[in-house]
């Protein structure tokens, strides 16, 4: 039995200080991540999701530059981004994906300019690889109480506007009929997922907090029948493949005699991934034939626009 | 700044924008701006695994792009999928992660992929890149018309016997295809700013199909070259010139045509009112 807990478990993964915070971050990533994404793949924002990591990267790239860490880059280029494609009209459906693909370039410009100016002043070392690839294994201590606060901020925004937003999501004549404020609650989703997509940002990289945020949902959406269920299988999910991810790079650090680890980003990804596709065998999609609420998100999922 | 060893970027970035120009007019056309995005960022960790392997680049942004463009046709269903296409993106990108983390590459190769070089287009690059341009653009010549066709009215197109998943994939190859060519140039992180703005620009400005795209390549081509002469000069990267120009062409062709819009109502508003005069009622 021991032998086996050790073959599974690297050496010193349970003492590890640095799996700890890993763990702990990742887990409220994870499911900050799952609920927001369901809300995201059910109104096919997922390339406004994605959009707002590079944005975020920009910002993380910034703060670096003025000797911050990247967090408040993150958060503060994410919002600053949600506004301004909620400004330039992301939420219609006409000529969105236009909008955020020129926000999303501007911002990856802005990144290009600050990594270079970080590089040639000298400061920022490796700076380009912790902004877009994470560093989930380094991050202080002292974030997780950041993380867990902003993260509990972005779902109790979520869950302030969950009824009028899948309103408005779902039949969004009906709610602008019944006078639902469907822009404001629009605008106000947008500022969620921005948060959740900075907070991923530092524990997987700005690139890949896509994967988390879109991942876990869509899979569950796939497989779920209703809402709520979605949003527990999400999380489930998410989480599942976060830890995973952390344990298997960890062990990786040992395969092999060249001590090098494999990014935890890189399982991550790859089990989300793998999961996804797993959803789409036969036998997994039987569920999603029945409600309501996911046949209109299966629906948006194939058309790629919000329902 | 017109010097020996500007002249390839130069020529690269003329052949590179012209090729942004036509498939970026069918890129916003069919809103496929994320596609756009996806395929070359998934082609950047090709490019990295080929470093690693020690083979070209350009094989594998090739072989990673064209992946990506497979990807992202056959498991999304009914043309494109917002969540297929995130999903297979970062898989490449996690993928080009690993790779990385293998290697003892130094930041400037991470930097130079994904934001772009422009003096280090060498020139044996140059034919390489001037084929699959002239690939792409023999392509989108020889299927223009299925491609308008399920972009504009797709239930028409399909009534005629175009089967739409089909024309999908084919563009998403060519579109695999222009990032190959592009990368190098403007990196994997841009490229899709210059199929994006210029063409958006271009088509504020204009309905006309023929039109619309040769004012796309001739803003594409402006923009491209404002961005190297400004990166030649003041240091900073191309990449950044690019996504601001892109976004202030966008801007332009947008508040073009609400001016245009405001000036119809205007115009309409004035005629009504002469209608009126002439046939003696209020207006």
């Amino acid at each position: 039995m021991h032998q086996l807990s050790t073959a599974v478990f690297g050496p010193g993964f349970f003492t590890s200080p640095q799996v700890h915070v890993a763990a702990s971050i990742g887990a409220i990533v994870a499911v900050v991540s799952a609920v927001t994404g369901v809300f995201t793949v059910m109104r096919g924002q997922s390339f406004a999701g994605h959009a707002l990591g590079d944005v975020s990267a920009a910002g993380g790239s910034g703060a670096l530059l003025l000797g911050l860490t990247p967090l408040p880059g993150f958060v503060g280029a994410g919002i600053a981004g949600a506004g301004v494609m909620d400004m330039i009209g992301v939420q219609r459906l006409r000529g969105r994906d236009l909008a955020t693909g020129i926000v999303l370039g501007a911002a990856i410009g802005l990144s290009a300019l600050f990594l270079y100016l970080g590089a040639t002043s000298g400061s920022a070392t490796g700076a380009t690889q912790q902004i877009l690839f994470g560093s989930i294994f380094t991050i202080p201590p002292g974030t997780v109480a950041a993380v867990a606060i902003l993260g509990a901020l972005a779902l109790a925004c979520i869950g302030a506007v969950a009824r009028p937003l899948l309103l408005a999501t779902l039949s969004p004549d009906i709610a602008a009929a019944r006078g639902a404020p469907v822009r404001l609650v629009g605008l106000l989703f947008m500022l969620a997922l921005a948060v959740s997509v900075a907070l991923s940002a530092l524990a997987i990289g700005a690139i890949l907090s896509t994967a988390l945020l879109i991942g876990p949902a869509a899979a569950a959406l796939r497989v779920t029948t209703t809402v709520p269920r979605a949003l527990v299988t999400a999380c489930l999910t998410g989480v599942a493949a976060t830890w995973l991810g952390i344990l298997l790079s960890y062990d990786s650090y040992y395969w092999g005699a060249g001590h090098q680890a494999l990014p935890v980003s890189f399982f991550i990804v790859a089990i989300i991934f793998v999961t996804y596709l797993a959803t789409g065998l036969p036998g997994a999609r039987a569920a999603r034939r029945r409600a309501p609420a996911t046949t209109a998100a299966a629906a948006a999922d194939q058309d790629g626009i919000a329902a | 700044m017109f010097a020996g060893f500007m002249i390839n970027a130069w020529v690269t970035a003329t052949i590179v924008a012209v090729v942004a120009g036509v498939v970026g007019y069918f890129v916003v056309l069919r809103g496929e701006a994320f596609p756009a995005h996806a395929i070359p960022k998934g082609a950047f960790a090709g490019a990295a695994g080929a470093a690693l392997l020690g083979i070209s680049t350009l094989i594998g942004l090739a072989v990673f792009s064209l992946l990506g463009a497979l990807a992202i046709g056959t498991l999304g269903r009914r043309g494109r999928n917002d969540v297929v296409t995130a999903l297979t993106l970062v898989m490449m990108l996690a993928l080009g992660a690993a790779f990385l983390s293998r290697t003892t590459q130094y930041e400037p190769e991470i930097y130079s992929l994904l934001f772009g070089e422009i003096l280090g287009v060498s020139a044996s690059q140059i034919l390489p890149i001037t084929v699959l341009a002239a690939v792409c653009l023999a392509a989108v010549a020889a299927f223009y018309r299925p491609l308008t066709l399920t972009s504009v009215v797709p239930e028409i197109a399909e009534a005629r016997g175009i089967r739409g998943r089909r024309v999908e994939i084919a563009f998403l190859i060519v579109l695999a295809l222009a990032t190959t060519m592009t990368v190098p140039v403007t990196g994997a992180l841009l490229i899709f700013s210059l199929m994006i703005g210029p063409p958006a620009a271009a088509r504020s400005l204009t309905s006309r199909p023929g039109l619309a795209m040769i004012l796309s390549v001739a803003i594409a081509l402006v923009t491209v070259w404002a961005a190297i002469a400004a990166s030649y000069l003041y240091n900073w990267p191309v990449g950044f010139f690019v996504g601001a120009l892109a976004a202030l062409s966008y801007g332009t062709g947008r508040a073009w045509a609400a001016w245009r819009r405001t000036r119809a109502r205007a115009l309409s508003g004035r005629d009504s009112q002469l209608i009126a005069q002439a046939t003696g009622r209020a207006g």
